[in-house]
């Protein structure tokens, strides 16, 4: 089983005439994923994909035709925004941004408009989601996967289909892999999916990917202490990479000592999980759990 | 991208904030003839992209014209942390009473802009907020509504501004924050914000940092940005959209994603090489951008082995397997080469690969541990 997405997600695509919607929506559609629409302004009425999946001019009227419940955005930056905001208001509960090089202070107003509504974000920056045998809504290669019960949550894109990968290769599998994506602002945090993992009967171990940089990792440390009883595999990306550079005085004093990698890795381990050396040396302590 | 102090200050003017008389010259005979506009003391200060400038001699008072163009003289001759001066700003002096340090950036983890704030600015700001985090205010802000004229007063009573000065302290505290919202900047800093002997608020020094991904809709500003100040490679890795930091390793790693090039270059220190840079070559890299980045990474002449580490996804390893080869063609190298490729059209990247010649790896542990081993042959 899995979290977030199943195979009875139904699933819009915006953005779907896109050279990378369009790619992907084909991908999505091969795995089995429910796709019952797609969105393009100016180009409602039309079909894709040899007149498999119908195309609106807004989310709106699409969820309304099809009863979609979670989007998924290709569209680029400068219109990403908007189409957040446009699936938000057609109370879509889930929605998936693919789109990089989203501004950090249109994703500050994006993440304020959203948290008064009952929405859950997916990214941006980010390679979505694949529950293995049932559903992918993203870009992470569909064939690396395989059922299991494996929670895999990651800031990362190909680090987590590396890791992903490693997991199927030593003969276990995967409940649902969450890529949260690695822009400063985004939507749904390691505390969240970590939640949603716990609660989930089919997943019994969890994977966390972290990076150097912000205080998501220390915090989820915490929440690992207070709250979880499933046991996690962390790995930190980023413990040979030379500091940031520097945000002038602001920066340092906001978020002082935190994000290193030392950091992350000890707060993890203070934690109660085990961390990985290197991205293979995951699967090898997953193993051993 | 960061901005000059005179862009900054420029800026930050544009946005109703007092900054001091005073205009950025390239020679020391102009600085002298600003000095002489001016008339009385000015500053002469280097404008280089690094902090520090003051303890390395960058700053300096002038009492005449006559040592303005002294002054400038020897900073416009000087190198700060490696980086030439090549303009000063020639600013009038002020007489300072007190320093106030002011600036608003993005928190990410309230996932807002804040306002931070001291009554104790100046060079020191990150030791007094260590020593004395009490000292800081900080106060967020809500980015549909903006910084409200009650929050700026608000800021001004718990640093404890006199009270003479808070309407001129909530115009420049508001207009730093309209300047760093118009211009999508990361951070928007005055330090300091002087009150000066004659009661008058005045931006004295100031930095910018501007969100890279909002450039492309602020034509303006990404024309500020001075090439001078960066090193010629990373300029040429930018034209391509690569992401390229040299370190002092010997491995040069291409890899696709940041994540997994963060972890490649982990994974090569855990086999006991050095990584010579981080490179992510992003998602969907063509050969052309292959090709670019292969000649970064041999440009450094410290490199010894050369490691791809390269999962498809968008990113098709063929497409990947193409530029390598068309950068080997144009690219005089024997640098050992070791590849590995997983993921979208890894069999065709590979057979593309197999005349070239280059180890290839199964497993990121064995690529590491080949990139390692080829390092230390060739540099011996």
């Amino acid at each position: 089983m899995s979290i977030l997405v199943n195979k009875n997600t139904n699933v819009v695509v915006q953005g779907i005439t896109g050279h990378e919607g369009l790619f992907h929506t084909e991908q999505m559609l091969v795995y089995g994923t429910r796709i019952v629409a797609g969105v393009r302004p100016g180009k409602g009425g039309e079909w894709v994909v040899s007149g498999k999946v119908p195309i609106f001019d807004t989310v709106s009227s699409a969820v309304e035709a099809t009863g979609a419940d979670c989007s998924i955005i290709f569209v680029p930056a400068r219109a990403a925004p908007d189409a957040i905001l446009e699936a938000a208001d057609a109370g879509i509960p889930l929605v998936v941004c693919i789109t990089e090089g989203i501004p950090v202070q249109d994703m500050m107003r994006v993440r304020k408009y959203l948290d008064e509504k009952q929405v859950r974000l997916i990214g941006p920056n980010c390679p979505g989601l694949l529950t293995p045998g049932e559903a992918k809504v993203g870009i992470i290669p569909g064939h690396i996967g395989r059922p299991g019960n494996v929670g895999v949550v990651s800031r990362s894109g190909t680090l987590t289909y590396e890791v992903i990968h490693a997991i199927t290769q030593r003969g276990m599998g995967q409940s649902t892999c969450v890529g949260i994506g690695g822009d400063p602002v985004h939507g749904l945090g390691f505390l969240e999916t970590l939640e949603l993992f716990e609660e989930d009967p089919h997943t019994d171990k969890i994977v966390l990917i972290g990076e150097i940089g912000g205080n998501d990792e220390e915090r989820a440390a915490e929440f690992i202490t207070d709250r979880l009883t499933k046991p996690v595999v962390a790995f930190i990306a980023g413990q040979t990479a030379p500091p940031g550079k520097r945000m002038g005085h602001a920066g340092a004093i906001v978020e002082g000592g935190t994000g290193t990698a030392a950091e992350k890795i000890k707060a993890l381990e203070a934690a109660g999980a085990r961390v990985a050396r290197h991205p293979e040396e995951i699967a090898d302590l997953l193993a051993g759990l | 991208m960061r901005l000059h102090e005179y862009q900054s200050k420029q800026i930050f003017a544009q946005n109703g904030i007092p900054i001091p008389r005073g205009r950025v010259a390239s020679t020391a005979a102009t600085a002298k003839e600003i000095a002489m506009e001016l008339g009385g003391r000015v500053v002469i200060k280097a404008q280089v992209l690094v902090g520090g400038r003051g303890k390395a001699g960058g700053i300096r008072l002038a009492r005449t014209p006559a040592e303005a163009e002294e002054l400038a003289t020897q900073i416009l001759g000087m190198q700060i942390k490696g980086l030439p001066v090549r303009r000063v700003l020639v600013d009038e002096a002020a007489a300072i009473r007190s320093e106030i340090y002011l600036a608003v950036t993005n928190e990410r983890n309230a996932r807002r802009p804040v306002m931070v704030a001291s009554a104790e600015g100046g060079v020191e700001i990150e030791q007094v907020a260590h020593d004395t985090p009490d000292k800081i205010v900080r106060l967020l802000v809500d980015p549909l509504l903006g910084l409200r004229e009650y929050q700026a007063r608000e800021i001004a009573s718990r640093i404890e501004l006199p009270r003479d000065h808070w309407k001129t302290f909530v115009q420049i505290a508001r207009g730093l924050y309209q300047a760093y919202a118009a211009c999508d900047a990361t951070l928007a800093e005055i330090n300091p914000l002087v009150i000066t002997e004659d009661q008058r608020l005045i931006a004295l020094d100031g930095k910018m940092v501007l969100d890279d991904n909002a450039l492309s809709r602020h034509q303006d500003l990404a024309e500020l940005r001075d090439i001078d100040e960066e090193a010629p490679v990373e300029v040429e890795a930018r034209k391509y959209g690569l992401s390229y930091v040299a370190m002092d390793g010997d491995i040069g790693c291409m890899v696709n994603g940041a994540g997994l090039a963060m972890a490649t270059m982990d994974i090569i220190k855990f086999n006991g090489g050095k990584p010579a840079n981080f490179l992510d070559i992003g998602g969907g890299a063509g050969s052309d951008k292959v090709a670019a980045a292969l000649r970064i990474i041999l440009s450094d002449p410290g490199v010894h082995a050369i490691l791809f580490n390269i999962f498809g996804g968008i990113t098709r390893c063929d497409e990947v397997a193409r530029g390598i080869l068309a950068a080997l063609e144009s690219v005089e190298t024997r640098v050992p080469m070791v590849v590995r490729l997983v993921g979208t059209n890894e069999a065709e990247g590979r057979r593309l690969l197999a005349g070239a010649k280059m180890e290839t790896a199964a497993t990121l542990s064995e690529a590491a541990r080949k990139a390692v081993e080829l390092a230390a042959q060739h540099a011996a």
